[in-house]
């Protein structure tokens, strides 16, 4: 299927919340619990979910919730997570990612790493204007929700932390992790610059973003 | 036979040069870095062994003072690469330039080795010269261009076979 179908099967809305369910677990969902959280009947949570899945944006295992196995033990409940591929679609058509890719490789060779990260911080700090004023952990995951980093709140024993579970720069942080990563934290230090009970920092972690904001303690909201 | 990928385990080696000797104060800020990043290393999941004692510069390494050498074994590629780009070690790799000079020419290199075998600085800046002389190859590659082990073991296998023709040829 290609990437205007794909998108195109995202139309409908009940399909749409779904999708966006299932992809901010951090768990494979089943259809019992998808038709639970949207409120609607299991039959047509499964039935959009398998549309989901056909149109490749979703994907499925099989796995017997119970534990048990062998003959009685029933067919393995389907569930779904979201699919590694990404989709994207412009019209007029252009390819921004071989631009971005090809910069990427020119800027390290170059080791401009710091030159890049300047003007990320920048960039970070008009985003905060325009966005105005971010306070506290509420504040900021709304901020990085609107810009698609899918927060998720953590605590750990230095307190609050917002933990991302999308790298809007994915495919270019694997091939030039300490540039495009740093890129990253920059952004995130420009943007959060003004706010400051909140800190941006740098705590990797497979499949996650590598950024975390943190809640300096005294003032966690 | 190529056997399996578990019969192969991935090495790395790189060097840095260092902005200022180790026990400068400039130098502080890494050296706090340095141990606990090397547990982390051993306490993650795909490390296979790196040499125990630190190197520095030693003087079986061609490539003088000041010098920071590094190299390990890893059960596969993705082993390495998570613990590289994927922990606590990619701060270390952003903060690199405060550190260490930017390098003129390329200072990492990978290759597939049979799983028990332990390399020695020979093959490291032999593997490092073959990469630099001929760019990415199933016996010498980096991150971003990437060979198999099954690849490597074709590509042994040759090199072994021109190697001994060579030799006989010359006696």
């Amino acid at each position: 299927m290609d990437d205007v179908e794909a998108i195109a099967a995202l139309r409908d809305p009940v399909r749409r919340r779904l999708y966006e369910y299932v992809a901010a677990q951090d768990h494979e969902v089943s259809r019992n619990e998808a038709a639970e959280a949207m409120g609607v009947q299991r039959t047509l949570a499964a039935f959009h979910l398998d549309k989901l899945a056909e149109a490749g944006l979703l994907e499925t295992t099989g796995r017997r919730l119970t534990g048990r196995s062998g003959p009685g033990a029933g067919r393995p409940a389907k569930l779904y997570r979201r699919a590694a591929a990404e989709r994207v679609v412009s019209v007029p058509p252009r390819d921004y990612r071989t631009a971005a890719e090809l910069l990427a490789e020119a800027a390290e060779e170059a080791e401009l790493d710091e030159r890049l990260w300047r003007a990320a911080r920048l960039r970070g700090r008009e985003l905060a204007r325009d966005a105005g004023p971010v306070r506290g952990l509420d504040e900021a995951e709304a901020l990085l929700a609107r810009r698609g980093y899918e927060p998720v709140r953590e605590q750990t024993p230095a307190g609050a932390v917002l933990r991302m579970r999308n790298c809007p720069f994915h495919v270019l942080s694997e091939r030039f992790p300490p540039l495009v990563c740093g890129m990253n934290l920059a952004l995130l230090e420009g943007a959060f610059e003004g706010s400051a009970d909140l800190a941006p920092r740098m705590d990797p972690r497979p499949g996650w973003c590598c950024t975390v904001l943190a809640a300096s303690k005294n003032n966690e909201d | 036979m190529l056997g399996g990928m578990s019969d192969f385990h991935l090495a790395q080696f790189n060097f840095a040069r260092l902005r200022a000797p180790l026990d400068a104060p400039e130098m502080a800020g890494f050296l706090a870095l340095r141990d606990p990043l090397n547990a982390l290393a051993e306490g993650t999941p795909g490390y296979v062994w790196r040499p125990v004692s630190p190197v520095e510069g030693a003087d079986e390494w061609p490539y003088g003072p000041d010098v920071l050498i590094n190299y390990s074994v890893w059960e596969s590629r993705e082993t390495l690469w998570e613990y590289a780009y994927r922990s606590g070690h990619l701060e270390a790799m952003r903060r690199r330039r405060e550190w260490f000079e930017r390098a003129a020419e390329v200072y990492q290199v990978l290759w597939w080795i049979p799983a028990g075998h332990r390399p020695g600085p020979d093959e490291c800046v032999e593997r490092l010269e073959l990469l630099r002389r001929e760019g990415p190859g199933p016996r010498a590659f980096t991150f971003r261009t990437p060979y198999t082990a099954a690849e490597a073991a074709r590509a042994e296998a040759e090199h072994a076979t021109i190697t001994q023709l060579d030799a006989a040829r010359a006696g």
